[in-house]
């Protein structure tokens, strides 16, 4: 048994160790720097972040909640018994008391006088007068003989000569000796109760005395406690008969319209609903020698309906202060998830970026080391064509002067083939070396035109006509000539894409002549650029995304980045770039850049 | 004319055949293919212009034309190089050589160049002027 114990407690252990160990994964996971950004991820994270907030607000909130309203209760039950408990067990002693001296003050008369004193009528009236001018409330008394009549009597009604044999209540008496009635009406109209005792004296005389006393004093007893704290005191029988009136439940003798607590001589208290539905608390206590039990109703309504106006309140409050948790949680967790998202993705991006420019410059590098490995070569080449030009121009070398000619030809072809090759590396070496970031001031239909020198082999490849705007005095402006290059060669490489397809004709699906277009002007202090292509345009969904990293058109080739870096480089140098598209019909970028750049001091 | 022109190339096709192409010309190129080779034969006796490649393995171009300007301050240097990165940058060497010209080289336009730094060689040692 032991053993299975301790390892279920380390199963347990274990469980929990487990379990633990899986949550704190989770956490770790989501609230690790992510590669990707995926804005699922985020939604994920901010749901549950809202959700342990809100519960982590919320829980204690209404744990306060329940607990004070728990203990409220409590009190508040508290403070209602209290008054009526003790309003019970008072009332309880008094009644006990008095009916206990009811029963003992017959008792003591039938045994301070015999059957034989008693049945002298004389005798019989002074008892019964001395009787009532001592104790308040008898009202009548009868001499009952073994046989049960009642062979004297004394008091308001006629009664002498009344034939109780057989009755329930004389078989009672001559059996317990005592005897207190329920209230009755019986003969004389009102609530009565009847004592009686019965004596059996040595000479074997059996006979019983009966006195009938009112319910006045008791009711008396039992109405001045209740009033003051607003509590219905009365007597039941075990029948449910009411034997003193009730405020809430009718006359004396009615019946009491719901169920009898179960009898208990200690004063208990309870909650009931009465057939009315009013809620009551009710203190009931049997009261001793007797068949009676007393109650003490309270109507909790009235105590309990500042405490519902309270409660209803508090709820209110408690119910707006977590809808407001649950808004502000909202609210905050998405700001701060949006913060963290947008930080996450120009980090991203910053990255990207960097990479990039790191790619660039070392291709910026390689392609200035081939250029300078390649122009050697080409100088011998150039040179020694040259040299046997000079030979043959000479006249150093005999021959035929056709085959001179010939000879001479063919040099001057390898002649502007060198030259040719000369400026392909020169052109890639201006390129590689505008790598470095560098702001002077410049003429940006120079960039451009080198730009545009760059992709006209693969415009005329394409069948794209290249066409440039460059009006003649165009002032300076100052700005980073590398930059801007890359900026150009990625626009007006972006337009020749759009323009594929369909290599070998010239014409749009519209039958235009397939071109790229660039402009230039200058415009209060700005310098306007705009790239126009007839190609395939883009759609409303591409032109919102246009500008975000890793976002591509192109199926297999391009990082996605060529326009974000595009877009970064604009706004560095202090100018806008904009896109208008429309599908089929072609696009437009349109690029503003100040003359001088704000805020960046100016290397020259 | 016999005009001193040294010149100072580790690639041998490349000055070969430009010396060649001079001495058909009339010119009578003294041709070395390092550094320390051109400073030895610049030291006897000063030449009217030197025509010095940038790269060249051991003794690099632009500390050869250090040493001959500290030598000769107002001799004529021009020089070759394979690609372009020196001449926006203002560095040194550009800016005391007499002219910089990349390869491969337009050879009317070297000629044109090289007669022009002796022009001018030859004025500043009569003026003892400028380096």
């Amino acid at each position: 048994m032991e053993l299975n114990r301790t390892s279920g407690l380390d199963g347990g252990a274990d469980l929990g160790g487990h379990m633990f160990a899986t949550i704190k994964n989770y956490f770790a996971h989501l609230l690790e720097v992510p590669e990707a950004v995926s804005p699922a991820r985020y939604r994920s994270l901010r749901r549950l972040m809202t959700v342990l907030m809100v519960a982590v607000s919320v829980t204690p909130l209404l744990l306060l909640s329940v607990i004070s309203h728990v203990q409220y209760m409590r009190t508040l039950e508290r403070e209602l018994e209290s008054p009526v408990y003790a309003l019970a067990r008072k009332s309880q002693a008094a009644l006990e008391l008095y009916l206990g001296e009811r029963v003992s003050t017959v008792s003591f008369l039938a045994h301070a006088y015999t059957f034989k004193d008693l049945l002298d009528e004389r005798t019989l009236n002074r008892v019964f007068l001395a009787l009532k001018s001592e104790y308040q409330g008898f009202v009548d008394m009868g001499l009952v003989d073994a046989d049960g009549q009642q062979v004297g009597y004394v008091g308001p009604y006629k009664l002498k000569g009344v034939d109780y044999a057989g009755k329930p209540w004389l078989r009672d008496t001559e059996i317990k000796g005592r005897y207190l009635s329920n209230a009755i009406l019986g003969y004389r109209g009102y609530p009565h109760l009847v004592v009686a005792v019965h004596r059996l004296e040595e000479n074997g005389v059996s006979w019983t005395l009966r006195v009938a006393t009112d319910t006045l004093r008791i009711q008396q007893v039992v109405s001045t406690v209740g009033p003051e704290h607003d509590t219905d005191v009365f007597l039941v029988d075990t029948e449910g008969v009411l034997q003193t009136d009730s405020n809430l439940f009718g006359k004396a003798l009615e019946k009491l319209p719901m169920d009898l607590p179960p009898a208990s001589h200690e004063t208990v208290v309870r909650r009931i609903t009465d057939p009315k539905g009013r809620q009551l608390m009710v203190a009931s206590c049997t009261l001793a020698g007797t068949d009676f039990m007393l109650l003490a109703v309270k109507p909790t309504e009235d105590a309990i309906r500042p405490w519902l106006a309270l409660r209803t309140e508090l709820l209110l409050v408690l119910c707006g202060g977590i809808a407001l948790i649950f808004m502000v949680s909202n609210l905050l967790m998405q700001q701060l998830i949006n913060r963290l998202q947008a930080s996450d993705e120009r980090r991203v991006a910053v990255f990207a970026q960097m990479e990039h420019n790191q790619k660039l410059s070392s291709i910026g590098r390689l392609a200035a080391g081939v250029a300078h490995e390649v122009n050697n070569p080409l100088a011998v080449i150039y040179e020694k064509a040259g040299l046997a030009q000079d030979l043959l121009s000479m006249g150093k070398v005999c021959g035929d002067g056709k085959d001179k000619e010939r000879l001479c030809a063919l040099l001057e072809g390898i002649e502007s083939t060198v030259e040719r090759a000369r400026g392909i590396t020169h052109r890639l070496l201006g390129f590689a070396r505008r790598m470095e970031a560098n702001r002077q001031a410049l003429h940006i239909e120079e960039v451009i035109s080198e730009t545009l020198g760059f992709l006209e082999r693969e415009a005329k490849n394409r069948g794209v006509k290249l066409e440039a705007e460059l009006p003649p005095n165009l002032p300076e402006i100052v700005s980073d000539r590398g930059q801007l290059q890359q900026v150009f060669l990625n626009i007006v490489g972006n337009a020749l894409d759009a323009l594929a397809g369909g290599e070998g004709s010239t014409q749009t699906p519209q039958g235009e002549e397939r071109f790229v277009k660039i402009r230039c002007q200058s415009q209060n202090g700005q310098m306007l650029v705009s790239v126009q292509d007839n190609g395939k345009g883009m759609s409303p969904e591409v032109l919102r995304h246009i500008f975000e990293p890793f976002y591509s058109t192109k199926k297999d080739k391009g990082t996605g980045l060529g326009m974000f870096i595009t877009y970064g480089i604009v706004r560095k140098l202090g100018g806008e770039i904009h896109v208008q598209s429309e599908e089929g019909r072609g696009s437009t970028i349109s690029i503003t850049l100040p003359l001088t750049p704000p805020d960046v001091a100016v290397e020259v | 004319m016999s005009l001193r022109i040294l010149l100072a190339d580790d690639e041998k096709e490349f000055v070969d055949t430009l010396a060649e192409r001079l001495s058909l010309r009339g010119f009578a190129p003294y041709v070395v293919y390092d550094g320390i080779s051109a400073l030895q034969a610049a030291t006897p006796e000063k030449p009217d212009v030197v025509v010095l490649d940038l790269f060249m393995p051991g003794l690099s171009g632009d500390e050869v034309l250090r040493r001959l300007k500290v030598l000769y301050p107002d001799l004529p240097v021009i020089l070759l190089t394979g690609h372009e990165a020196v001449d926006d940058n203002g560095t040194n060497p550009v800016a005391q050589a007499f002219a910089c010209l990349t390869k491969p080289l337009s050879f009317n336009v070297f000629l044109e160049t090289l007669q022009a730094a002796v022009r001018e060689g030859k004025e500043c040692s009569a003026t003892g002027g400028k380096s």
